[in-house]
């Protein structure tokens, strides 16, 4: 099983936006959801909405999440503790920016690669 | 030593919320200025969550409601301050013996403290609201009455105003951060200054 992707940001419309260029660039065989927003339906994050996106894109191989600002990775850390052991350790944050990064990892997710190496692959585009 | 109840913890949760409301607006000008102009209105969101379930959590120990609340916060504040506020009283729950005196206090602060320096992977004087916990949790330990730990708060959230940022949003303004309030420091002293007026009044 494909390690699973997840697109947070403070903004629907990007994190749907990424996940729309997912699938289109990289296809249906790996799973892959967003969220993005506060509780209320502005610009934010929500940890529920992670913990469920989480969920949504779960694989046994684990789950990359990309994250754009703060608060998005700070909320995805929240999630991640709530969601718990054993899965949580296979749960990463990717330091990567957020569309390119989906893009890259989704890529190698859906050549079979470990969480490990799709992590990897994200974070080559950050600056080290 | 004080022993709190759920009771009591209903007259802290309804006098910090009471001070958050009043000040939204303050709040959100404040990050408007060097952040994203929403800290007031999650803030509010999350108090008024909490308020929300003040029947439930008031059958609770003080500790345990306390606990409680931090996890309310986490999950309705929505910007990065939800993960910090909501960890330091999720913490102080988790620390407060039944019997709170002076050096409980203390140490149960300074845990807290300390998870909120490590959720934020942030320290003292990048211009965050642990710029107000440490001051505050200073005077605590000092042996400072209620007043004392309410204008050590209300000092420490002034003292940010020189601080350029470094951690978080404002951060990206890099200078021009300076000069400005740090809407997370500002809130804390809200909640400490509320906070204290209840402590004085019940001890």
């Amino acid at each position: 099983m494909n390690v699973g992707i997840v697109i947070v940001s403070h903004s629907p419309l990007v994190a749907e936006g990424a996940a729309q260029m997912v699938r289109q660039m990289v296809g249906d065989e790996v799973p892959l959801a967003w969220c993005g927003g506060d509780p209320s339906g502005g610009l934010g994050t929500d940890v529920e909405s992670i913990q469920q996106a989480i969920e949504r894109a779960w694989s046994e191989a684990g789950v990359a999440v990309l994250v754009d600002l703060g608060g998005a990775e700070t909320n995805s850390e929240m999630a991640i503790e709530f969601i718990g052991e054993p899965r949580a350790s296979r749960i990463r944050i990717c330091n990567a920016p957020i569309v390119e990064g989906a893009i890259m990892a989704a890529t190698e997710a859906s050549g079979g690669a470990s969480l490990g190496a799709v992590v990897a692959t994200a974070e080559e585009l950050s600056p080290q | 030593m004080t022993v709190l109840t759920g009771e009591d913890f209903r007259q802290f949760v309804i006098a910090m919320a009471g001070a958050i409301t009043d000040n939204a607006e303050r709040l959100t000008t404040l990050d408007s200025a060097i952040g994203d102009g929403d800290h007031g209105a999650n803030m509010k969101r999350g108090f008024d969550a909490v308020v929300g379930d003040i029947d439930v959590l008031a059958e609770k120990s003080f500790a345990e409601a306390t606990k409680a609340a931090g996890l309310k916060l986490v999950m309705t504040v929505g910007g990065a301050s939800g993960p910090l506020v909501g960890t330091f009283f999720m913490t102080l729950g988790k620390e407060l013996p039944e019997g709170i005196d002076r050096k409980s206090l203390a140490a149960a602060f300074a845990t807290a403290t300390a998870a909120v320096a490590a959720r934020g992977k942030s320290e003292r004087g990048q211009k965050t609201l642990l710029d107000v916990l440490y001051p505050l949790h200073a005077a605590i330990a000092a042996g400072a009455d209620a007043a004392g730990m309410a204008r050590a708060a209300q000092a420490a959230a002034e003292a940010t105003i020189p601080v350029k940022a470094t951690r978080g949003r404002a951060s990206f303004l890099g200078d021009r951060s300076i000069g400005h309030m740090d809407p997370g420091s500002a809130s804390v002293a809200l909640l400490a200054d509320a906070a204290a007026r209840v402590w004085a009044a019940r001890t």
